[in-house]
């Protein structure tokens, strides 16, 4: 991190104030009006973020929840379950999801802890290997593995899987990455192996429970690109949720495709605001067994 | 007496067995035939012995399955026809990536090679069916009905043959807008305010359709087949007058408004655009009559040769050619069928006629190929800003 | 962060220090043998990542320089370097500039936005809506706009009751600048997305710190903010940078071509319906493509270590 400018250490707070009228108050009116202006241009932002965001949504919703002869109908979403290869699509999809989730459990969160652990300097590397699937488009990086991949590899749709988690690396390091810049890793590893832990009790139960919020992150940003990813999915032919969506694009009534986009974008992101409240369960869940925070 | 019993037990078993090697064999001998029949070499079917209609048919059974790609189910009616031959042959069809295109069907040849899933028949543009001959990946069959395919619309060898087609047509809602333009010249003359959003299915370096569309405005200004700067000239014009929409246009563009006329395929719009607006009317141009037709063709490597076959044989039989002409488009042996009054009398009085005076033109692969390299050159300069 | 140094007796001490003295004439041997045991570990994961990123580059690589029939050719590269595909590049990487810096910019201000805020719904609705929309796009996308603002759009109509219609002064959906408008709907989620994190970091302490100190707001951002989250800043602006280079669907649903980029280019090269026989090219396209995101990389760090250098 880049120095800060005061020198090292944490600064000293001084409450010293210029202002004559600060004697009783807390608060200066110089602070609470500059408190204010903030607070006016937090709502600006805001309201035009969300106007940006929810417009198009409320379109397509509109769209999706209209019958052929124009009115209010739930024809087209309630057709969708019933509908030729969706169950087969996400049931896909999860398969896909759970077997990328796996691959970055075992290779990308071990080793990212094993460097900012042992090898500092290769925290560079890491941040330059991990930008580098941005580097290739996806629809390259398929064309370039149907290419080389043996047969037994393409024949099956955990191709995808490897894939996904190397398209998911740059997010899910620089999740755990934060995370574990948050933490004083060397300092809990040692206290914890000093005190007779194994490596293995150290990392289950040290070092990745004061990760959660870094990894059900890293989990979330990983289900949402499975969720999300078409491009790769549909040259590969393998019929995921986003893949199936898509193919409704020939269908002759426009509502069941929009209602089929619009599903899958509210389903994924149910899905993962169900991912990410585990964080707040568990939490208060150890907190009740320890009795401190 | 233990050995009489043991004896007579042996004799018994001796009889029973050869007995059974006896029949084995005949039966082996008189289906050994169709067993050592390698489909994926078969070229035409005889009309009996181990390559008769017969033998393909047990075969494909006991294959079991089909390995189709890139047929959506409203395109030409493929799903009447996926449906009806599953029905007639229990032979389960897996239809892949409905929504691919040409080229990725030819990449699955080569890409799914040895897998079960591989595409064992695509249906593609002609000029990537040329293509695929070219790198060995067809192999030649001839259907049963192969005389009453036009000569110039297969290959002499039977690596490819093509199997339905249409015309360019212009569709138009005539809810939205007052007066339809039934030529290219009558969508020139129009500005804004008169309404009109009109678009292509794609981008002309992209989409078949799209090109043939550009195609066609060329010959109805004055261009060629070959040379269609007269064509991208005028969807300039028409982006000029801001009467085109360059979005992707189909049903769902055509029902939230966006576009309010089509530029596609007549059997394309007929099963993609009609059924969802009453109001969605389809012409052939009085100014140009464009008609294309795709191609069909085996995997050299398709893993069930012998299904493969059987469904050309069905596609190409009267049951299937009427099935595409169900779905609007005009099957390749329209010609033959009508001389022989075969064809669907309804549904052939479906399709979109054929403007008066207008004689109706099939660019060759050729003047494709020339019209998609004018296209790639000109049309972001010409039409879009750069 | 401060440096902890703890000695602990006992046979399992393990010290963050310096090394520890081992008997000499094993000394060499030992510190090869850790450091060998200790680079191990990470083979594997860079074994995944050139399996998973090296072969497909390679391939791309290959066929860019040979033929349909495998000879050695330049001729690919010669046509992708002109004509319309020359245009392909210089209006990608424009597009890409564009909705990387301006989205970039904007993301920073709604994280800054929704992190101030106290609210910890607004925080989590924020956080996986983020998530959903930076791997959203293609063809829903562009209808969702189309549907607000095309000319029959939801907004249009609402607009045009004002008497404020967009498109009589001028907005054009399917232009460039449309695209890029669109393009903001997955670009701003992606930077929120990175930058978050990074305003966790910027502790509430300095701020004070600050403000007691007598520095004004712009002060604080000028000596604080600004450089303790510049680092972040460019990170996802490079991560931007690339995810609008290789969008491909979107803009394809908005202008259908009228706009020459490179993907699209790609796309109608190796997954079209028309062009059958230039496949090479099209890797050849995807080769440039790679050439521009290494330059942008390569700068990228340049600028990041010039920058951090600047604001000391």
């Amino acid at each position: 991190m880049a120095s800060i400018g005061f020198g090292a250490g944490d600064p000293i707070i001084v409450p010293v104030s210029e202002a004559p009228e600060d004697d009783v108050a807390y608060e200066t009116p110089h602070v609470s009006s500059r408190r204010r202006r903030v607070r006016w241009w937090r709502v600006v932002v805001l309201t035009l973020s969300a106007a940006y965001f929810f417009i198009p949504l409320f379109a397509g919703l509109k769209f999706a929840l209209q019958g052929l002869n124009g009115h209010f109908s739930f024809d087209a979403i309630t057709s969708l379950p019933s509908a030729p290869g969706f169950s087969e699509a996400f049931w896909l999809s999860i398969r896909l999801a759970a077997a990328t989730l796996a691959i970055s459990a075992i290779l990308t969160v071990p080793t990212t802890i094993y460097v900012h652990l042992r090898l500092p300097r290769m925290r560079r590397i890491m941040e330059f290997v991990t930008v580098l699937p941005i580097v290739i488009p996806p629809i390259l990086i398929i064309v370039g593995v149907l290419d080389a991949a043996p047969l037994w590899l393409r024949a099956s749709p955990y191709l995808l899987s490897l894939e996904y988690a190397v398209l998911a690396m740059p997010f899910v390091y620089r999740s755990l990455d934060a995370g574990l810049s948050a933490i004083d890793l060397k300092t809990l590893v040692e206290a914890s192996r000093s005190l007779g832990g194994n490596w293995l009790k150290t990392m289950w139960r040290v070092v990745l429970p004061n990760l959660r919020t870094a990894l059900l992150s890293a989990m979330m940003l990983t289900l949402a690109l499975v969720l999300g990813e078409y491009t790769m999915a549909s040259l590969d032919l393998w019929n995921t949720i986003p893949v199936w969506i898509v193919q409704f694009q020939n269908a002759a009534n426009g509502h069941i495709q929009v209602a089929a986009a619009m599903l899958g974008l509210v389903g994924t992101w149910l899905l993962i605001t169900l991912v990410v409240s585990l964080d707040r369960s568990g939490s208060r869940r150890s907190r009740r067994r320890t009795g401190k925070l | 007496m233990a050995f009489q019993r043991m004896k007579v037990a042996l004799v018994a078993a001796a009889t029973m067995s050869s007995l059974t090697a006896v029949t084995l064999t005949a039966a082996s001998n008189s289906a050994g035939a169709a067993t050592t029949v390698n489909w994926a070499k078969v070229q035409h079917l005889a009309a009996s012995g181990p390559t008769s209609m017969a033998a393909l048919v047990a075969a494909a059974k006991k294959e079991g399955k089909l390995n189709v790609i890139a047929l959506p189910n409203n395109w030409a009616n493929y799903g009447a026809l996926i449906s009806s031959f599953q029905k007639k042959y229990k032979i389960k069809i897996n239809s892949e990536n409905p929504d691919g295109s040409s080229a990725q069907e030819i990449q699955a040849l080569t890409a799914d090679k040895g897998r079960s899933t591989a595409p064992d028949v695509i249906d593609v543009g002609t000029s990537y069916a040329l293509t695929a001959k070219a790198s060995h990946l067809l192999a030649p069959y001839r259907v049963a009905t192969w005389n009453a395919i036009p000569a110039s619309l297969k290959d002499p060898k039977g690596y490819w043959f093509d199997d339905y087609g249409g015309y360019v047509a212009i569709g138009c809602d005539t809810a939205a807008v007052p007066t339809c333009p039934t030529s290219f010249k009558a969508m020139l003359s129009e500005t804004k305010a008169a309404g009109y959003k009109i678009g292509l299915n794609n981008s002309p370096t992209t989409s078949n359709s799209a090109l043939a569309g550009v195609q066609a405005a060329a010959l109805a200004n004055g261009g060629s087949l070959g040379n269609v700067n007269a064509g991208v000239n005028f969807f300039a014009q028409l982006n000029k007058n801001g009467t085109f929409v360059p979005v992707i246009a189909n049903a769902t563009t055509v029902q939230s408004g966006a576009t309010n006329i089509v530029i596609w395929w007549d059997y394309l719009q007929a099963a993609g655009i009609s059924p969802a607006l009453k109001t969605w009317k389809v012409t052939v141009p009085s100014d140009a009559a464009l008609g294309e037709y795709y191609t069909q063709a085996i995997s050299a490597s398709a893993p069930d040769p012998a299904a493969a076959r059987l469904w050309e044989e069905y596609l190409y039989s009267v049951k299937g050619q009427n099935l595409w002409l169900q779905g609007l488009a005009r099957p390749v042996e329209l010609a033959f069928m009508q001389t022989h009054h075969l064809a669907n009398k309804a549904w052939l009085a479906k399709l979109p006629a054929l403007p008066k005076g207008v004689k109706p033109v099939f660019p060759t692969t050729a003047q494709i190929a020339a019209a998609a390299t004018v296209v790639t050159n000109t049309w972001n300069t010409q039409v879009g800003a750069g | 962060m401060t440096d902890h140094q703890i000695v602990t007796s006992g046979p399992d001490a393990k010290v963050s220090g310096p090394e520890v003295d081992v008997p000499s004439f094993r000394a060499p041997l030992g510190r090869v043998l850790r450091t060998l045991r200790v680079t191990l570990a990470v083979v594997p994961f860079a074994v995944y990542v050139f399996l998973g990123l090296g072969i497909p580059t390679i391939a791309i690589i290959w066929q860019a320089f040979h033929d349909a029939q495998g000879r050695w050719t330049m001729a690919n590269i010669h046509v992708a370097l002109q004509g319309s595909y020359l245009m392909g590049f210089e209006n990608s990487i424009k597009l890409a500039l564009l909705t990387s810096i301006v989205p970039g910019i904007l993301g920073v201000f709604l994280a800054y936005a929704i992190e101030a805020s106290r609210n910890s719904f607004l925080k989590r609705l924020v956080g996986t809506a983020s998530g959903v929309l930076a791997n959203f796009g293609g063809v829903n996308l562009a209808f969702m706009f189309i549907a607000s603002l095309g000319a029959t759009g939801v907004l249009t109509g609402w607009l045009r009751a004002i008497h404020l219609d967009p498109w009589n002064f001028g907005f054009d959906l399917y232009t460039f600048y449309g695209v890029a408008f669109v393009y903001m709907y997955f670009q701003i989620p992606l930077m929120v997305l990175v930058i978050t994190p990074a305003l966790g970091g910027l502790r509430a302490s300095w701020r004070e710190a600050a403000q007691n100190l007598g520095a004004s707001s712009w002060h604080y951002w000028r000596y604080v903010g600004i450089p303790v989250l510049m680092p972040s800043v460019l990170g996802g602006m490079l991560l931007l940078f690339g995810s609008a280079f290789a969008a491909y669907a979107t803009a394809q649903s908005l202008t259908t071509g009228i706009i020459a980029l490179s993907p699209i280019q790609i796309g109608a090269l190796l997954d079209g319906n028309v062009i059958s026989n230039q496949v090479n090219l099209g890797y050849a396209i995807g080769f440039g493509m790679l050439v521009v995101l290494t330059v942008t990389m390569i700068l990228y760090g340049l600028v990041r270590r010039r920058a951090s250098k600047w604001l000391q």
